[in-house]
C-alpha cells in the first residue's frame, strides 16, 4: 500500500479510537456511580437527615440545592433576559456596548473560588447577612448572569429578520415587535438557557463553600412558613449547604465511617440530575420548536 | 438572506436619536444589561482591594511574596510554589488533553458518520456539566488508587501528586477544548476542503496541511480557554493533589495550586489575619491570570478575523 493512503488509514484508525476512548471514559463515569450508589440510595436516603453513626441521608442538602438553584434562577433569568434582549435589539457598537461585552467574557474567565471570595467579601461581611442562600444565590448570579445574556442573545439573533420587518411594517412598536414576535421564535432557545445554566447551578460548589456556609443541616421544619425566620427551611437567610457543597466537605473532614457510600451516592445523584437537566433542555426545546414552528 | 440585512442592521453606527433615548423599554433593558459592568466593577474593586492588604496592614514587603517559602505561623508568605504549581497543573492537562480533544474535533467534523456524531455530541455536552466535584470525588476514590497501585509496583511512588491532578483537569477540560475546536474546524469553508481533496490527497493529509492550519487560530484559543479553566478549577484538583506547598520539580510529587490553598485555609483563618490577607492575593494573582487569559483570547480572536 502506498505510503500516504497506509497515514490515511492510521489516522482514521486512531480519531475513531480517541472518539471510543472518550465515549467509553463517559461511559464508565455514570456506569462507575450508578454501581457504587448501589444499595445506598433509596427514597429514604435521598430525604432522610445526614446522621453522624449510620449511613443516614442527604434529605435536607437536596432541599438546599433545589432552592438555591431557584432563588439564583429568579436572580438570572430575568435581567438575563432583558440584558440579552438589549445586546440582541438595541445595543450598537459603541464603547458602552464593547464595555459590557468585555466584562460578560472576563466574569465567564473568572474562577468560581475567586467568585466565591468576591461573595464572601460583599455578599456575607459587607451586608452583615452571613453564610446565607441569599449570599450564595447572589455568588452564582454574577457567573450565570452573563451566561445567560450570552445565551439568550445568542437565541434572539437567530431569529430571521424577516419577522422583525413583517411586524414593524404593520406598524407594531419595537417592544410589541420583540415580546410579541421575537420571544415567542426564540423560546427554544430561550428555554434551552435556562435549563443549561440551571445544570451548572446546581453542581456549583467552589463558589457556594464561603457564601452559603459548610453547616450539615438537620431538622428541617417545613411547617415554618415565615421565611424571614433563620431556622425555616424557607428562608434565604439562613446556612445553606448544598449537596455539592456537602460532597467536599465530608470528604475534607475525613469524619465518619461511611463517607464513601454518603459521597459516591451524592454524586450518583448529581450526575443524573446533570443527565436530567440536559436530556429535558433537549426534549423541551424540540418540543418547543415543534409547537412553535410545526417542524 | 436575513443575516445580511442583520449585520447591516448592525453596522449603523449613528448617535442614538432622543427618541429612542427616552425609549422606556430600551433602558429597561439597558439597565439589566448594564448590570454586569457594575459586577465586574465590584468584583475587581472588592478582591483588588483585600488582595493588597498583605502589603499594607500585614505590611509584608512586595516582592518577599515571590519566595518559595511558605510558612504562614513564622510570618513567610512566599506564594510562588502556588503559582508555579497553578501553572505546572494547567500545563500538564492542557498538554495531555490538547491532541485528544482536538482528535475528537477532528473526528466528529470530518470522519464521524451521522449516528457517531449524534452519540458524541450530546456524550460531549453531559461531560461539561458534570460538577467538578463528581470529577475530584472520582479522582481521590478511583485515579488516586489506581496510579498508587500501578505504579508503584514499576518503582514510581505514585499517588496523590501533581499528574493526578492534571490527569483530572485533562478530563474536564477535554470536552471544552474539544467543542471550541470542532466549531473552529467547521467554519472553515467547504470549498478549501474540496480544492484540497480534488488535488488527489487523502483525507488525512487534508486535515493535517489545510484544514489544521485553516483552523490553527480558533483551536489555540480552545486550547487557551481550557487551560484557563484547569488554572481556575479548585475543588477537583485540591481533593487529588495532595496539597503541599513546594515548588513543582517532579510529576509524582505531592504540590499545591493557588485556587487548592485559598480552598483549604479561608476556613481555618481569621479574617484580617495575615494569613488570611495573603490568601486574598492569591485571589488577586488568579484575578490577573485570568485577565491574562481574557485578553489573550481576545488577540487570537482578532488575529482570526483579520486573516
Amino acid at each position: 500500500m502506498n505510503r500516504s493512503l497506509l497515514a490515511d488509514r492510521i489516522a482514521t484508525i486512531t480519531l475513531w479510537a480517541i472518539a471510543l476512548f472518550v465515549v467509553a471514559l463517559l461511559a464508565g463515569i455514570i456506569i462507575h456511580f450508578l454501581w457504587a450508589s448501589i444499595g445506598t440510595l433509596s427514597i429514604d436516603f435521598l430525604t432522610s437527615d445526614p446522621s453522624d453513626f449510620g449511613v443516614g441521608g442527604i434529605g435536607p442538602l437536596l432541599w438546599n440545592s433545589v432552592y438555591m438553584l431557584v432563588l439564583t434562577l429568579i436572580l438570572t433569568v430575568p435581567l438575563g433576559i432583558l440584558g440579552g434582549i438589549y445586546m440582541a435589539e438595541y445595543a450598537r457598537p459603541s464603547r458602552i456596548t464593547n464595555t459590557i461585552r468585555f466584562c460578560q467574557e472576563l466574569i465567564s474567565s473568572v474562577p468560581s473560588i475567586v467568585v466565591g471570595l468576591f461573595g464572601l467579601a460583599l455578599f456575607v461581611n459587607a451586608t452583615g447577612w452571613g453564610f446565607t442562600a441569599m449570599a450564595g444565590a447572589l455568588a452564582l448570579t454574577v457567573f450565570n448572569l452573563p451566561l445567560m445574556a450570552r445565551l439568550v442573545e445568542q437565541a434572539i439573533r437567530a431569529v430571521p429578520d424577516d419577522e422583525r420587518q413583517a411586524s414593524l411594517a404593520l406598524g407594531a412598536s419595537k417592544w410589541t415587535t420583540i415580546t410579541h414576535v421575537v420571544l415567542p421564535i426564540a423560546i427554544p432557545g430561550l428555554v434551552t438557557a435556562v435549563i443549561l445554566s440551571a445544570g451548572r447551578i446546581f453542581g456549583e460548589a467552589a463558589a457556594l463553600i464561603f457564601t452559603a456556609g459548610l453547616a450539615t443541616p438537620t431538622n428541617y421544619d417545613f411547617s415554618n412558613l415565615n421565611i424571614f425566620d433563620s431556622r425555616s427551611p424557607w428562608s434565604p437567610f439562613r446556612s445553606t449547604t448544598t449537596l455539592a457543597v456537602y460532597i467536599w466537605k465530608i470528604n475534607s473532614e475525613g469524619l465518619g465511617t461511611f463517607v464513601r457510600e454518603i459521597a459516591d451516592a451524592s454524586a450518583a445523584v448529581l450526575v443524573i440530575m446533570v443527565l436530567f437537566f440536559n436530556l429535558a433542555a433537549r426534549a423541551f426545546g424540540r418540543f418547543l420548536q415543534y409547537r412553535t414552528s410545526g417542524v | 438572506m436575513s443575516t445580511a440585512v442583520f449585520t447591516d442592521r448592525q453596522a449603523i453606527s449613528r448617535p442614538s436619536t432622543l427618541r429612542e433615548r427616552l425609549d422606556l423599554s430600551r433602558r429597561m433593558t439597558f439597565i439589566a444589561a448594564i448590570v454586569v459592568v457594575l459586577l465586574v466593577g465590584l468584583l475587581l474593586s472588592f478582591i483588588a482591594w483585600n488582595g493588597i492588604q498583605l502589603f499594607i496592614r500585614a505590611s509584608v514587603p512586595l516582592l518577599s511574596i515571590l519566595s518559595p517559602d511558605w510558612a504562614p505561623s513564622t510570618d513567610q508568605f512566599g506564594i510562588l510554589p502556588f503559582i508555579l504549581g497553578t501553572i505546572g497543573v494547567m500545563v500538564v492537562a492542557a498538554i495531555i488533553a490538547t491532541p485528544l480533544s482536538v482528535g475528537l474535533a477532528l473526528f466528529i467534523a470530518e470522519v464521524a458518520p451521522g449516528w457517531a456524531r449524534n452519540i458524541i455530541r450530546p456524550a460531549m455536552e453531559i461531560f461539561v456539566g458534570i460538577p467538578s466535584v463528581v470529577y475530584g470525588w472520582l479522582g481521590l476514590t478511583i485515579l488516586v488508587p489506581f496510579l498508587r497501585t500501578n505504579f508503584n509496583a514499576v518503582g514510581f511512588n505514585l499517588g496523590f501528586s501533581w499528574f493526578a491532578g492534571s490527569l483530572v483537569l485533562a478530563l474536564m477540560v477535554l470536552p471544552t477544548i474539544a467543542s471550541i475546536s470542532y466549531d473552529a474546524l467547521i467554519a472553515v469553508p467547504g470549498d478549501l476542503r474540496q480544492a484540497s481533496l480534488a488535488l488527489g490527497t487523502t483525507r488525512w493529509q487534508t486535515l493535517r496541511h489545510m484544514l489544521l492550519r485553516a483552523a490553527s487560530t480558533g483551536i489555540m484559543t480552545a486550547v487557551v480557554l481550557g487551560m484557563m479553566r484547569a488554572a481556575g478549577e479548585a475543588l477537583a484538583v485540591q481533593m487529588v493533589i495532595g496539597n503541599r506547598p513546594v515548588v513543582p520539580t517532579s510529576l509524582t510529587q505531592p504540590i499545591t495550586t493557588l485556587t487548592s490553598q485559598i480552598t483549604l485555609d479561608m476556613g481555618n483563618t481569621v479574617g484580617g489575619s495575615a494569613w488570611n490577607d495573603a490568601l486574598w492575593t492569591m485571589g488577586l494573582v488568579l484575578l490577573v491570570m485570568s485577565l491574562g487569559f481574557v485578553s489573550l483570547v481576545r488577540y487570537l480572536g482578532r488575529r482570526s478575523q483579520l486573516s
